[in-house]
């Protein structure tokens, strides 16, 4: 048998570095990242990196910036298992390999001139922190926008700074909720589905966009049909095993659709019926 | 172009051509390991071959997407360095039945969609082929006939039909022809040649008939109005889901990825391995969700994409009824019976609308 090195590989990851770490929950760390040379990583928000620490493995991860701050990228992880756990070792200055980026993020230009209603559930806010900095950059090319958060406490929140600041903005509409909390907890309590009735939207004009957990989704869509948002105006993010990002492992597949490639951003429309979806 | 598309072979110098063969490059064929199980391995000489075998316990698969192969060569140790290899070896592939001709189609399809797998491509110009009709039904379990899999679809450099005391060898590619010229064992067909050739194809289609009660066209409608099917409850029932089916299966090719690192815990590989859709952790994700929870959605995973997401992709079944599922299953889980099943229950439907 004969080793052969080969050029084109599809397998072969870039190098990025890490510039700074931040634990930001006891689960969660935030990692600001840049590519060896300073190349752009040119994704779009909403779409996912393939994540190697090498010797350990590769796992897909969503790419938590925007593109309109290029240069560097920033990845928000939780710890849950090996990949995970030894990506939270690492520090500043360290290397990771990163492949992608890959798949469908949100339709940016279909979203431009429409209202947003934004609404993430726990680590959700990951992925939908690359269309939130993307819509705040290019702040005048939409609509009415709201943020809506859940989480299970207070500890959990993440990107703290950032959500203090989406607070204080005038253009954007942001609430929060919490599962549960201590009683010195001035803000929501409760499911993010108990902030869904009060936001005020004109249903023709906004498209909702939703991640969250899996339970999350089947609850909150619910609320946005009641609020007579269109079907094909409501888009959501799917979380998969996903092993090569390029429609080969079969991992991701949901009946005939591979998440990797023609997700992980659907339109609810055209996955509502396909069972093994929510 | 030469016009030379048909020679023979006569079976005395058989083994002269595979003995000469063997002495350039490897030959894989297909050979007896006892209680009717064949595999495809190294030979040196004709007479080590099963010229009549049902199909392989592996089909030449492995040749094309090994069980386990490294992806990218990585060492910590030179500042991260990473080099993506591929593994492969210059073989002739002799023996490959018309059934494995059209699984080797498939991957081919898989592996050249873009983004392009140069793993997989790299061997692939690396291996030449040889088919061998089947002139009769290797056992009970196959279902060939169904997807036209049991005569030849092209897919070889050359192939080998046995007429009795001699070979007629259709020319496909130039590589077959520089086979057939390096070899020199081979001789003009005459015109009485090719009428042994006709009668054989005339006598095949006595032989082989559907084998399910369906026509392949209506088998993607078949499967639009099954998903719902109590059929694949009783189906995950008996699975012990061990992923033998997909292993053995010639177009699974399903894999996960894994680093390995050496003693020195600097330098290793990623490898590529066989995964199974059959196995409770495929599906599953780190919020807990699995998504294919139940043996029985895992078999209805299976079964479709064998014949209905494939076909809407790729404009082709990706069974080649070549039964290897059927004979490995420990749970007695057979293909023919789970399609006859689908089938009658239909019917039945039908039947109860109609009354
Ligand atoms: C499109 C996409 C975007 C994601 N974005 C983020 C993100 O921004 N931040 C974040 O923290 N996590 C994200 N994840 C989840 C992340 O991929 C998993 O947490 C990670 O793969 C777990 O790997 P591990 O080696 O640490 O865990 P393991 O020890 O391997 O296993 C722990 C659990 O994670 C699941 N898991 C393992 N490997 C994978 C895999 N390749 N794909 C999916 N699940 C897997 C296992 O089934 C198991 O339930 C995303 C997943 C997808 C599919
Ligand atoms: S070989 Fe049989 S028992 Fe094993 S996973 Fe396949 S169908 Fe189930
Ligand atoms: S599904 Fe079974 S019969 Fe069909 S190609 Fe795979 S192993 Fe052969
Ligand atoms: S991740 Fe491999 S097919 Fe989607």
């Amino acid at each position: 048998m004969d080793k052969v090195a080969i050029k084109d590989s599809k397998y072969i990851p870039k190098k990025a570095q890490i510039i700074k770490v931040t634990q930001m929950t006891p689960h969660e760390k935030f990692f600001h990242l840049v590519l060896e040379g300073g190349e752009s990583l040119d994704h779009e928000p909403g779409q996912f990196i393939m994540v190697s620490v090498v010797g350990v493995g590769e796992v897909p991860v969503s790419v938590c910036s925007s593109p309109s701050r290029r240069g560097s990228f920033d990845l928000c992880v939780r710890a849950v298992g090996k990949v995970t756990r030894s990506l939270h070792k690492l520090e500043a200055g360290d290397v990771i390999g990163v492949r992608g980026p890959y798949g469908v993020g949100f339709p940016i230009r279909i979203l431009e001139g429409n209202d947003l209603l934004i609404v993430a559930g726990g680590l959700g806010i990951a992925p939908l922190r690359s269309l939130i900095n993307y819509v705040l950059d290019n702040r005048r090319d939409f609509g009415n926008v709201h943020i809506l958060l859940g989480c299970k406490s207070p500890n959990d929140m993440l990107f703290v700074d950032e959500l203090g600041e989406w607070q204080k903005r005038m253009d954007v509409h942001y609430e929060c909720t919490v599962d549960n909390a201590a009683p010195d907890w001035a803000g929501n309590v409760g499911l993010i589905t108990t902030l869904l009735p009060g936001v005020d939207i004109e249903p023709e004009r906004t498209f909702a966009v939703v991640v969250g957990p899996p339970v999350m989704y089947k609850f909150v869509i619910k609320e946005l049909l009641a609020k007579n948002i269109p079907e094909r105006q409501i888009l959501v993010s799917f979380e998969r095993h996903m092993k090569c990002g390029m429609g080969k492992c079969g991992r991701c597949q949901i009946q005939g659709i591979y998440c990797c490639q023609d997700g992980p951003v659907f339109n609810y429309e055209k996955i509502k019926d396909l069972s093994e979806a929510f | 172009m030469k016009d030379v598309q048909f020679m023979i072979l006569r079976k005395e110098n058989f083994n002269g051509f595979i003995s000469q063969l063997a002495k350039t490059q490897k030959v894989m064929a297909p050979v007896a390991k006892g209680n009717k199980s064949f595999v495809f391995e190294e030979v040196t000489s004709g007479d080590q071959i099963s010229l009549k075998y049902i199909p392989t316990v592996l089909p030449p698969k492995k040749f094309f997407m090994p069980q386990r192969e490294p992806l990218v060569e990585f060492d910590q140790a030179k500042g991260l360095e990473m080099q993506a290899i591929v593994e492969q070896e210059k073989m002739v592939l002799f023996g490959v039945h018309t059934c494995d001709l059209a699984g080797i189609q498939c991957l081919n399809m898989v592996f050249s969609e873009r983004p392009k797998d140069y793993n997989y491509l790299t061997r692939k110009y690396k291996i030449n082929i040889i088919g061998l009709g089947c002139n009769e039904y290797c056992d009970e379990h196959a279902s060939c006939n169904l997807v036209n899999a049991n005569v030849p679809n092209g897919g070889y450099d050359l192939f080998f039909s046995d007429v009795g005391d001699y070979f007629i060898v259709h020319i496909n590619t130039h590589a077959g022809d520089e086979i057939i010229e390096q070899t020199k064992f081979f001789e003009p067909i005459a015109k009485e040649n090719m009428q042994d050739l006709v009668n054989l194809r005339e006598k095949k289609k006595n032989i082989f008939k559907n084998e399910i009660p369906i026509e392949s066209r209506d088998i993607a409608e078949l499967f639009d109005k099954s998903f719902e099917s109590p059929v694949w409850e009783e189906v995950g029932e008996r699975c012990l889901s061990c992923g033998n089916c997909t292993n053995v299966c010639p177009t699974c090719y399903c894999f996960d990825i894994i680093d390995e690192v050496n003693l020195d815990l600097k330098s290793g590989k990623r490898y590529r391995k066989w995964y199974s859709c059959q196995l409770d952790p495929f599906a599953l994700v780190a919020g807990g969700e699995n998504f294919r929870k139940s043996r029985a959605a895992r078999q209805k995973h299976r079964y479709y994409r064998k014949f209905k997401y494939p076909v809407s992709k790729f404009s082709r079944f990706f069974c080649t009824g070549c039964g290897r599922c059927t004979r490995t299953c420990m749970a007695g889980i057979s293909l023919k019976e789970t399609l006859n099943n689908l089938i009658k229950e239909r019917v039945n439907k039908l039947w109860i609308k109609w009354l």
